[in-house]
């Protein structure tokens, strides 16, 4: 048994009692019915969520240890509050065969026996090549609990619409990265006035809109879910806004550096704020900020996105996309609860809730017999991104060497501390 | 020759126009014009930066801006040191930071760089206690180019900005010479048109301070110099033209259009020149035409550049 003391939980102090890998109970403070024995951790001043689920990251292993491997994302996804993360399959060799999804879960288990836990996504198609569709009952059966082409978007809209078919007989989802590979080829950054100044060739916001559109009028058609990966542009909500209104079963993500950061973090080719899909303009943030508390966007992700540090020092041209997450994804967030865009139990929804119901996997409500997925977080202490207090071997956030607010003290998975 | 008193040359690199106050340009723009002098005179050369040692580091394909400082740099006494992409590191895979750190530590006072990445230019600067100097990054920015520009029209001009207007005709989307112009001649108070096809105008021009045409009839009205910009012919297969011919009858520059300006309009082009295509044969070497005279104006300009870099900290040197 645990008991967790004088927890903050949504503006007020509470007890948690944990047994085994279950939530027993949740009380106000004082009113926990605990036996003597039971294991206490005084929560004084420490905020108390339900373990984050992350949907979509990237942990390179295998084939590219030097950005990141499972055990280091897993760290890094332990103490920044997730006690599930769902990794993408552009690995080398890609994950298309059980046999690679078979290794990421036997790494996960030698280095985190107890969480976080890893959850693999199956390539759509073999070698993410999008020619033809992987064998997805193989990797279902190894473990994968959806699917995605991320990174090398389905322009084959024959292909999609066969493997959401076949994926649908299996239980698994698509969750497509959405860009027009014509219209989106060769970019650097956001196209707009930003761009015409520094003279770089642009993604228009149109690039990615088109290919959701598509997306959610196939998904109608064949009264199929699908979920559309890290969205960038208010254009884009326009239309899953639309897609919903009509009863489609869109679901769709962003990620906070999308909430945090526009266009103008590109200023001096800065290549820390180089992301695919690019940082748009700040009215596409701030329209991503609504849509992520009035639901249009159902859950956030990191896109955790490790490189090596050369990978970054380069000229914008060179240099690579991409933005970790794991480690600021929390403080990130509940920056935007300190401005009173979202709320507590927003996080919940957004981070937990959600992605356990779309993606069917266990989540942690609080309730009697959920499981003990949980973490205490002191949202004042004060911190800067850095190679010291980074757990990922990726550096490259764009926050790095900024003050940031929110620190992971204590994290469970399954009842079990993770650190 | 003797630095202004009361001025002091506040830059390590020439990465942009943008970093320039209308008193460094002015400065600059005088500086040039008493250099301009020594390359009338039988033997060119003065003393100025012996023992400088100016790197020429071109990645990109140059003839006009790497000779142009090149002379410029030796009318100084500097020595330089050309590099360019094939027979640098560069082509066996060396990353441009550790190009950059290898020229370093042989100890140069400048390098130029021209290089095909917008941006290029700033990195280096950030990465590199010497000066930098940007002899043309990507689309982003040419600042020598449009500093000599500036000093051409200064002259033909007769020193006056105000109440003139600059056309800029062409390729506007894919020029840093564009975009370091559009800055530098607002700045000094020129009017700037552009005239292009839409698919080669930059993402946000029309919130540029600039009155943008597609119709060169309508754009050469009453303007008082016209800057032509070279088509790269990847542009075409790019699929953002149909083809060549139908981009020479629409945009080509030719004498008609010139009637239309003011009776004194200046032609300018920075080279190198697809005659017919942008600019019909005969403007190009027409009295009104400064493309020559823009090149030697690009000596003297990139004389008083090196001048201001390689002696800042000295201040009243030679």
């Amino acid at each position: 048994m645990l008991r967790i003391t004088n927890a903050h939980h949504q503006s007020s102090p509470v007890d948690l009692l944990a047994d085994g890998d279950k939530i027993q109970t949740m009380t106000p403070a004082g009113h926990c019915p605990a036996p003597a024995d039971a294991e206490v951790f005084d929560a004084a001043g420490l905020v108390l969520l339900p373990g984050f689920i992350d949907a979509h990251v990237h942990l390179r292993e295998p084939g590219f240890e030097y950005k990141e491997d499972i055990s280091s994302g897993l760290t890094a996804a332990a103490h920044g509050g997730f006690c599930a993360v769902m990794c993408m399959a552009n690995t080398k060799p890609v994950n298309d065969t059980a046999a690679v999804t078979r290794f990421m879960l036997d790494r996960a288990a030698r280095s985190h026996p107890f969480g976080p836990r890893l959850h693999p996504i199956a390539a759509a198609t073999v070698g993410l090549k999008g020619k033809e569709m992987a064998p997805l009952d193989e990797l279902k059966a190894a473990g994968c609990v959806a699917l995605s082409n991320d990174g090398q978007p389905v322009s084959n809209t024959e292909l999609l619409r066969r493997t959401m078919e076949y994926a649908a007989d299996l239980g698994m989802i698509f969750i497509d990265h959405c860009e027009d590979p014509q219209l989106a080829r060769g970019w650097l950054m956001n196209e707009g006035a930003v761009s015409g100044l520094l003279g770089v060739k642009g993604q228009p916001d149109v690039g990615e809109a088109v290919q959701v559109a598509r997306d959610i009028m196939l998904a109608e058609y064949l009264h199929l879910p699908v979920h559309i990966a890290h969205v960038s542009a208010k254009l884009t909500l326009d239309v899953i806004d639309w897609g919903k209104s009509r009863g489609v079963r869109v679901s769709a993500e962003t990620c906070p550096h999308y909430l945090m950061l526009d266009e103008n973090a590109l200023a001096g080719y800065n290549t820390l704020a180089k992301v695919s899909p690019p940082l748009r303009s700040p009215k596409d943030r701030d329209a991503l900020r609504r849509a992520v508390k009035d639901g249009i966007i159902d859950i956030l992700t990191t896109d955790h996105a490790p490189h090596a540090v050369e990978e970054k020092d380069d000229t914008l041209d060179e240099a690579l996309v991409g933005i970790t997450g794991l480690d600021t994804a929390l403080s990130l967030t509940w920056e935007l609860v300190r401005e009173n865009i979202l709320d507590e139990a927003d996080l919940a929804r957004i981070w937990c809730r959600r992605p356990g119901e779309i993606f069917g996997l266990p989540w942690n409500g609080f309730a009697p017999g959920d499981p003990a997925d949980f973490f205490l977080f002191d949202p004042e202490e004060v911190w800067i991104p850095g190679p010291d207090t980074l757990f990922s071997k990726g550096h490259n956030t764009p926050f790095l060497g900024q003050s940031l607010r929110g620190r992971v003290k204590a994290h469970w998975t399954g009842g079990r501390r993770v650190f | 020759m003797n630095a202004d008193n009361c001025y002091f040359w506040p830059h390590k690199d020439l990465l942009d126009v943008t970093q320039l106050s209308g008193e460094d340009t002015f400065h600059l723009l005088d500086l040039a014009a008493r250099f301009q002098e020594i390359n009338h005179r039988p033997i060119k050369k003065v003393p100025t930066l012996k023992g400088r040692t100016v790197v020429l580091f071109f990645v990109e394909n140059s003839t006009r801006t790497r000779i142009s400082f090149d002379i410029a740099a030796k009318r100084l006494s500097a020595d330089t040191y050309a590099l360019t992409k094939s027979g640098s590191s560069i082509s066996k895979g060396e990353s441009l930071k550790d190009t950059a750190l290898t020229l370093q530590a042989m100890g140069p006072d400048v390098i130029v760089m021209r290089h095909a990445s917008s941006g290029a230019a700033e990195y280096l600067a950030k990465l590199l206690t010497c000066s930098v100097i940007n002899g043309g990054d990507g689309w982003h920015a040419h600042p020598t180019q449009v500093l000599l520009d500036c000093f051409s029209l200064r002259q033909a001009w007769e020193g006056r900005f105000t109440d003139h207007t600059l056309l800029i005709l062409g390729d506007i989307a894919h020029s840093r010479v564009a975009r370091s112009n559009v800055h530098l001649f607002t700045m000094l108070g020129v009017r700037v048109r552009l005239c292009a096809p839409r698919t080669l105008l930059p993402a946000g021009a029309e919130g540029w301070p600039v009155e943008v045409y597609s119709d060169i009839d309508q754009a050469v009205r009453g303007v008082d110099a016209i800057m032509c910009l070279r088509l790269q012919l990847e542009r075409q297969q790019a699929g953002l033209l149909p083809d060549l011919a139908e981009y020479s009858r629409r945009f080509c520059l030719s004498a008609a259009h010139l009637r239309l300006a003011k009776p004194e309009v200046k032609v300018m082009h920075p080279g190198p020149l697809n005659r017919g295509l942008e600019i019909s044969n005969d403007i190009a070497d027409a009295p009104a035409s400064l493309v020559l005279d823009q090149v030697s104006s690009g000596v003297a300009t990139r004389m008083a550049i090196l001048y201001l870099l390689a002696t800042r900290n000295g201040g009243k040197t030679a």
